[in-house]
Protein backbone atom coordinates (compact mmCIF):
# COMPACT_ATOMS: atom_id res chain seq x y z
CA UNK A 1 0.00 0.00 0.00
CA UNK A 2 2.57 2.37 0.95
CA UNK A 3 4.14 3.40 -2.88
CA UNK A 4 0.17 3.51 -4.00
CA UNK A 5 0.16 6.00 -1.41
CA UNK A 6 3.40 8.31 -1.62
CA UNK A 7 2.05 8.28 -5.22
CA UNK A 8 -1.58 9.54 -4.61
CA UNK A 9 0.18 11.83 -2.05
CA UNK A 10 2.13 13.28 -4.65
CA UNK A 11 -1.09 13.65 -7.57
CA UNK A 12 -3.26 15.44 -4.92
CA UNK A 13 -0.18 18.19 -4.12
CA UNK A 14 0.38 18.43 -7.82
CA UNK A 15 -3.55 18.85 -8.27
CA UNK A 16 -3.35 21.13 -5.35
CA UNK A 17 -0.27 23.29 -6.67
CA UNK A 18 -2.31 23.20 -9.94
CA UNK A 19 -5.28 25.16 -8.72
CA UNK A 20 -2.94 27.69 -6.56
CA UNK A 21 -0.79 28.95 -9.54
CA UNK A 22 -2.16 29.96 -12.44
CA UNK A 23 0.69 28.39 -14.96
CA UNK A 24 2.71 25.41 -15.19
CA UNK A 25 6.18 27.19 -14.75
CA UNK A 26 5.03 28.56 -11.08
CA UNK A 27 3.92 25.37 -10.49
CA UNK A 28 7.14 23.47 -11.60
CA UNK A 29 9.34 26.22 -9.46
CA UNK A 30 6.50 25.42 -6.38
CA UNK A 31 8.06 21.60 -6.63
CA UNK A 32 11.13 22.35 -7.41
CA UNK A 33 11.17 24.13 -4.15
CA UNK A 34 9.45 21.52 -2.72
CA UNK A 35 11.75 18.58 -3.50
CA UNK A 36 15.19 21.03 -2.65
CA UNK A 37 13.36 21.48 0.95
CA UNK A 38 13.57 17.43 0.69
CA UNK A 39 16.67 17.04 -0.08
CA UNK A 40 18.40 18.82 2.27
CA UNK A 41 16.86 17.02 5.00
CA UNK A 42 16.60 13.23 3.06
CA UNK A 43 20.61 13.37 2.66
CA UNK A 44 21.08 13.13 6.49
CA UNK A 45 18.58 10.41 6.56
CA UNK A 46 19.96 8.34 3.43
CA UNK A 47 24.04 9.06 5.00
CA UNK A 48 23.14 7.39 8.12
CA UNK A 49 21.05 4.69 6.48
CA UNK A 50 22.82 3.78 3.64
CA UNK A 51 26.63 3.66 5.11
CA UNK A 52 28.38 4.99 1.86
CA UNK A 53 31.62 6.60 2.23
CA UNK A 54 32.45 10.35 0.66
CA UNK A 55 32.07 9.75 -3.15
CA UNK A 56 35.40 10.53 -4.69
CA UNK A 57 33.64 11.72 -8.25
CA UNK A 58 31.05 12.51 -10.25
CA UNK A 59 31.03 9.11 -11.77
CA UNK A 60 30.74 7.52 -8.13
CA UNK A 61 28.15 9.77 -7.64
CA UNK A 62 25.63 8.94 -9.82
CA UNK A 63 26.46 5.28 -9.12
CA UNK A 64 25.32 5.63 -5.60
CA UNK A 65 22.11 7.99 -6.87
CA UNK A 66 21.41 5.16 -9.21
CA UNK A 67 21.93 2.39 -7.46
CA UNK A 68 21.40 3.26 -3.77
CA UNK A 69 19.12 5.98 -3.32
CA UNK A 70 16.42 5.73 -5.90
CA UNK A 71 16.59 2.07 -4.66
CA UNK A 72 16.31 2.94 -0.97
CA UNK A 73 13.36 5.28 -1.60
CA UNK A 74 11.60 4.89 -4.45
CA UNK A 75 12.27 1.09 -5.01
CA UNK A 76 13.82 1.48 -8.31
CA UNK A 77 17.16 1.70 -9.95
CA UNK A 78 17.36 4.04 -12.85
CA UNK A 79 20.52 3.15 -15.34
CA UNK A 80 23.39 5.31 -15.98
CA UNK A 81 23.74 6.33 -19.12
CA UNK A 82 25.02 9.36 -21.77
CA UNK A 83 28.09 11.05 -20.02
CA UNK A 84 29.46 13.88 -21.42
CA UNK A 85 32.91 13.20 -22.59
CA UNK A 86 34.25 15.84 -19.57
CA UNK A 87 32.18 13.44 -17.10
CA UNK A 88 30.35 16.54 -15.73
CA UNK A 89 27.29 15.55 -17.40
CA UNK A 90 25.09 11.92 -17.74
CA UNK A 91 21.64 11.17 -17.67
CA UNK A 92 19.51 8.87 -15.67
CA UNK A 93 17.01 6.35 -17.45
CA UNK A 94 13.68 5.35 -15.30
CA UNK A 95 11.96 2.86 -17.04
CA UNK A 96 8.96 3.55 -15.29
CA UNK A 97 8.58 6.51 -12.72
CA UNK A 98 6.61 5.96 -9.87
CA UNK A 99 4.99 8.93 -9.33
CA UNK A 100 3.34 8.59 -12.24
CA UNK A 101 1.14 5.56 -12.08
CA UNK A 102 -2.32 6.00 -13.03
CA UNK A 103 -1.33 9.80 -13.97
CA UNK A 104 -2.46 11.31 -16.88
CA UNK A 105 -1.38 14.69 -17.72
CA UNK A 106 -4.35 16.59 -18.93
CA UNK A 107 -4.39 18.86 -21.83
CA UNK A 108 -3.80 22.27 -20.95
CA UNK A 109 -0.94 21.07 -18.51
CA UNK A 110 1.17 20.72 -21.41
CA UNK A 111 4.60 22.55 -19.93
CA UNK A 112 3.90 21.01 -16.19
CA UNK A 113 6.87 19.11 -15.44
CA UNK A 114 4.95 16.71 -12.88
CA UNK A 115 7.44 14.74 -11.36
CA UNK A 116 9.77 18.02 -10.93
CA UNK A 117 9.94 17.54 -7.25
CA UNK A 118 12.57 14.76 -7.82
CA UNK A 119 14.62 17.64 -9.83
CA UNK A 120 15.33 19.68 -6.30
CA UNK A 121 15.71 16.74 -4.05
CA UNK A 122 18.64 15.65 -5.79
CA UNK A 123 19.55 19.29 -6.06
CA UNK A 124 19.30 20.13 -2.46
CA UNK A 125 20.50 16.58 -1.16
CA UNK A 126 23.84 17.35 -3.14
CA UNK A 127 24.08 20.45 -2.32
CA UNK A 128 24.15 19.44 1.55
CA UNK A 129 26.83 17.36 0.27
CA UNK A 130 29.23 20.17 -1.19
CA UNK A 131 28.52 19.63 -5.04
CA UNK A 132 26.44 22.29 -6.81
CA UNK A 133 24.04 20.58 -9.86
CA UNK A 134 21.73 21.26 -12.13
CA UNK A 135 19.05 18.74 -12.55
CA UNK A 136 15.78 18.75 -15.27
CA UNK A 137 13.55 16.36 -17.16
CA UNK A 138 14.98 15.82 -20.87
CA UNK A 139 12.73 12.84 -21.62
CA UNK A 140 9.19 12.22 -19.85
CA UNK A 141 6.46 9.30 -20.72
CA UNK A 142 3.51 11.48 -19.31
CA UNK A 143 4.46 13.28 -22.34
CA UNK A 144 4.60 10.27 -24.92
CA UNK A 145 8.22 9.44 -24.49
CA UNK A 146 9.21 5.73 -24.26
CA UNK A 147 11.04 6.62 -21.19
CA UNK A 148 11.82 9.03 -18.51
CA UNK A 149 15.47 10.59 -18.40
CA UNK A 150 16.85 13.05 -15.86
CA UNK A 151 19.88 15.03 -16.99
CA UNK A 152 22.33 15.86 -13.99
CA UNK A 153 25.33 18.07 -14.55
CA UNK A 154 28.03 19.14 -12.28
CA UNK A 155 28.84 23.27 -11.95
CA UNK A 156 31.27 23.01 -8.96
CA UNK A 157 32.07 22.31 -5.56
CA UNK A 158 30.58 24.30 -2.93
CA UNK A 159 33.05 25.47 -0.49
CA UNK A 160 31.60 27.16 2.37
CA UNK A 161 29.63 24.73 4.73
CA UNK A 162 26.14 27.69 5.36
CA UNK A 163 23.69 25.87 7.39
CA UNK A 164 20.75 24.13 4.95
CA UNK A 165 18.10 27.15 4.54
CA UNK A 166 14.55 27.20 3.51
CA UNK A 167 13.94 28.43 -0.38
CA UNK B 1 5.76 -5.80 -8.17
CA UNK B 2 5.11 -2.07 -6.76
CA UNK B 3 7.92 0.04 -5.55
CA UNK B 4 8.26 0.76 -2.44
CA UNK B 5 8.28 4.36 -0.95
CA UNK B 6 10.29 4.84 2.12
CA UNK B 7 8.77 6.46 5.18
CA UNK B 8 11.29 8.92 5.96
CA UNK B 9 10.43 10.31 2.13
CA UNK B 10 6.94 10.02 2.92
CA UNK B 11 7.02 12.29 5.84
CA UNK B 12 9.49 14.97 4.26
CA UNK B 13 6.31 14.85 1.84
CA UNK B 14 3.93 15.52 4.29
CA UNK B 15 5.50 18.25 5.42
CA UNK B 16 5.91 19.90 2.07
CA UNK B 17 2.26 19.22 1.34
CA UNK B 18 1.61 21.17 4.44
CA UNK B 19 3.58 24.29 3.54
CA UNK B 20 1.41 23.95 0.16
CA UNK B 21 -1.82 23.77 2.11
CA UNK B 22 -0.48 27.33 3.71
CA UNK B 23 0.75 28.83 0.78
CA UNK B 24 -0.45 31.18 -2.20
CA UNK B 25 -1.79 33.52 0.24
CA UNK B 26 -4.03 31.44 1.67
CA UNK B 27 -2.30 31.10 5.31
CA UNK B 28 -3.30 34.12 7.98
CA UNK B 29 -5.21 33.92 10.90
CA UNK B 30 -8.07 31.83 11.65
CA UNK B 31 -9.36 31.81 9.17
CA UNK B 32 -6.72 31.15 6.91
CA UNK B 33 -6.05 28.31 9.54
CA UNK B 34 -9.26 26.65 8.99
CA UNK B 35 -8.95 26.77 4.82
CA UNK B 36 -5.68 25.24 5.14
CA UNK B 37 -6.76 22.98 7.18
CA UNK B 38 -10.04 21.88 4.97
CA UNK B 39 -7.67 21.65 2.36
CA UNK B 40 -5.02 19.33 3.60
CA UNK B 41 -8.08 16.85 5.35
CA UNK B 42 -9.79 17.01 1.44
CA UNK B 43 -6.19 15.73 0.21
CA UNK B 44 -5.82 12.83 2.86
CA UNK B 45 -9.64 12.05 2.05
CA UNK B 46 -9.20 11.87 -1.83
CA UNK B 47 -5.54 9.98 -0.77
CA UNK B 48 -7.48 7.38 1.49
CA UNK B 49 -10.26 6.91 -1.25
CA UNK B 50 -8.05 6.14 -3.95
CA UNK B 51 -6.25 3.89 -1.88
CA UNK B 52 -8.89 1.46 -0.83
CA UNK B 53 -9.93 1.06 -4.11
CA UNK B 54 -6.85 0.12 -5.07
CA UNK B 55 -6.55 -2.90 -2.91
CA UNK B 56 -7.71 -6.14 -4.02
CA UNK B 57 -11.21 -7.25 -3.41
CA UNK B 58 -11.35 -9.55 -0.65
CA UNK B 59 -9.08 -7.41 1.23
CA UNK B 60 -11.62 -4.92 2.70
CA UNK B 61 -14.62 -7.50 3.24
CA UNK B 62 -15.33 -6.87 7.08
CA UNK B 63 -17.48 -8.83 8.94
CA UNK B 64 -17.73 -6.89 11.96
CA UNK B 65 -17.23 -2.65 12.19
CA UNK B 66 -14.66 -3.57 14.22
CA UNK B 67 -12.50 -5.32 11.82
CA UNK B 68 -12.61 -2.59 9.56
CA UNK B 69 -11.20 -0.46 12.71
CA UNK B 70 -8.94 -2.53 13.10
CA UNK B 71 -7.30 -2.16 9.33
CA UNK B 72 -6.93 1.00 9.93
CA UNK B 73 -5.22 0.51 13.06
CA UNK B 74 -2.85 -1.85 11.79
CA UNK B 75 -2.51 -2.31 7.74
CA UNK B 76 -3.57 1.75 7.28
CA UNK B 77 -0.99 2.65 9.90
CA UNK B 78 1.26 0.33 9.40
CA UNK B 79 1.23 1.31 5.64
CA UNK B 80 1.60 5.06 6.58
CA UNK B 81 3.73 5.24 9.56
CA UNK B 82 5.48 2.03 9.11
CA UNK B 83 3.68 0.24 12.67
CA UNK B 84 0.48 0.21 14.14
CA UNK B 85 -1.59 2.32 16.54
CA UNK B 86 -0.69 1.94 20.68
CA UNK B 87 -4.00 1.62 21.95
CA UNK B 88 -7.73 1.65 20.48
CA UNK B 89 -10.63 2.00 22.58
CA UNK B 90 -14.51 1.90 21.70
CA UNK B 91 -17.51 2.83 23.46
CA UNK B 92 -19.10 0.04 20.92
CA UNK B 93 -21.97 2.44 19.55
CA UNK B 94 -19.86 3.78 17.16
CA UNK B 95 -16.87 5.94 18.38
CA UNK B 96 -13.82 4.73 18.28
CA UNK B 97 -10.27 6.25 19.61
CA UNK B 98 -6.80 5.29 17.74
CA UNK B 99 -3.88 6.26 19.93
CA UNK B 100 -0.87 6.77 19.01
CA UNK B 101 2.28 7.73 21.44
CA UNK B 102 4.59 8.55 18.54
CA UNK B 103 2.90 9.95 15.73
CA UNK B 104 5.90 10.37 13.46
CA UNK B 105 4.18 13.70 12.00
CA UNK B 106 4.69 15.26 15.10
CA UNK B 107 8.29 13.79 16.62
CA UNK B 108 9.83 15.09 13.50
CA UNK B 109 9.70 18.43 14.60
CA UNK B 110 11.13 20.46 17.58
CA UNK B 111 8.17 21.39 19.89
CA UNK B 112 7.50 24.30 22.12
CA UNK B 113 4.10 25.86 23.82
CA UNK B 114 4.09 28.16 20.67
CA UNK B 115 3.93 25.51 18.23
CA UNK B 116 1.06 24.04 20.10
CA UNK B 117 -1.52 25.46 17.53
CA UNK B 118 0.85 24.01 14.37
CA UNK B 119 0.02 20.82 15.41
CA UNK B 120 -4.11 20.36 14.03
CA UNK B 121 -2.18 20.89 10.79
CA UNK B 122 -0.09 18.11 10.95
CA UNK B 123 -3.58 16.05 11.94
CA UNK B 124 -5.25 16.89 8.99
CA UNK B 125 -4.50 15.15 6.17
CA UNK B 126 -4.27 11.97 8.33
CA UNK B 127 -7.80 12.59 9.43
CA UNK B 128 -8.75 13.40 5.54
CA UNK B 129 -6.86 10.01 5.03
CA UNK B 130 -8.97 7.81 7.57
CA UNK B 131 -11.80 9.25 6.63
CA UNK B 132 -11.50 8.62 2.52
CA UNK B 133 -10.40 4.69 3.30
CA UNK B 134 -14.01 4.60 5.29
CA UNK B 135 -15.57 6.71 2.87
CA UNK B 136 -14.58 3.71 0.58
CA UNK B 137 -15.87 1.43 2.34
CA UNK B 138 -19.16 2.49 2.35
CA UNK B 139 -18.69 4.06 6.11
CA UNK B 140 -19.63 7.43 6.34
CA UNK B 141 -17.39 8.90 9.52
CA UNK B 142 -16.43 12.10 10.95
CA UNK B 143 -12.40 12.09 12.05
CA UNK B 144 -10.89 14.16 14.51
CA UNK B 145 -7.74 14.50 15.94
CA UNK B 146 -6.40 15.61 19.37
CA UNK B 147 -2.72 16.29 21.06
CA UNK B 148 -3.06 15.40 24.92
CA UNK B 149 0.85 16.12 24.70
CA UNK B 150 3.98 17.08 22.97
CA UNK B 151 7.05 14.95 22.43
CA UNK B 152 9.62 16.37 24.79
Amino acid sequence: MSSELFTLTYGALVTQLCKDYENDEDVNKQLDKMGYNIGVRLIEDFLARSNVGRCHDFRETADVIAKVAFKMYLGITPSITNWSPAGDEFSLILENNPLVDFVELPDNHSSLIYSNLLCGVLRGALEMVQMAVDVKFVQDTLKGDGVTEIRMRFIKRIEDNLPAGEE
Amino acid sequence: MPAMADETLFQLLHTQVVAAAYGAGRGSGDEGLRAGLTVLEGMGFRVGQGLAERLPQGALAFREELDTIKFLCRDLWGAVFGKQTDNLRTNHQGTYILQDNNFPFLTQMAWGQQYLEEAPKFLAFTCGLLRGTLSSLGIESSVTASVTSLPA
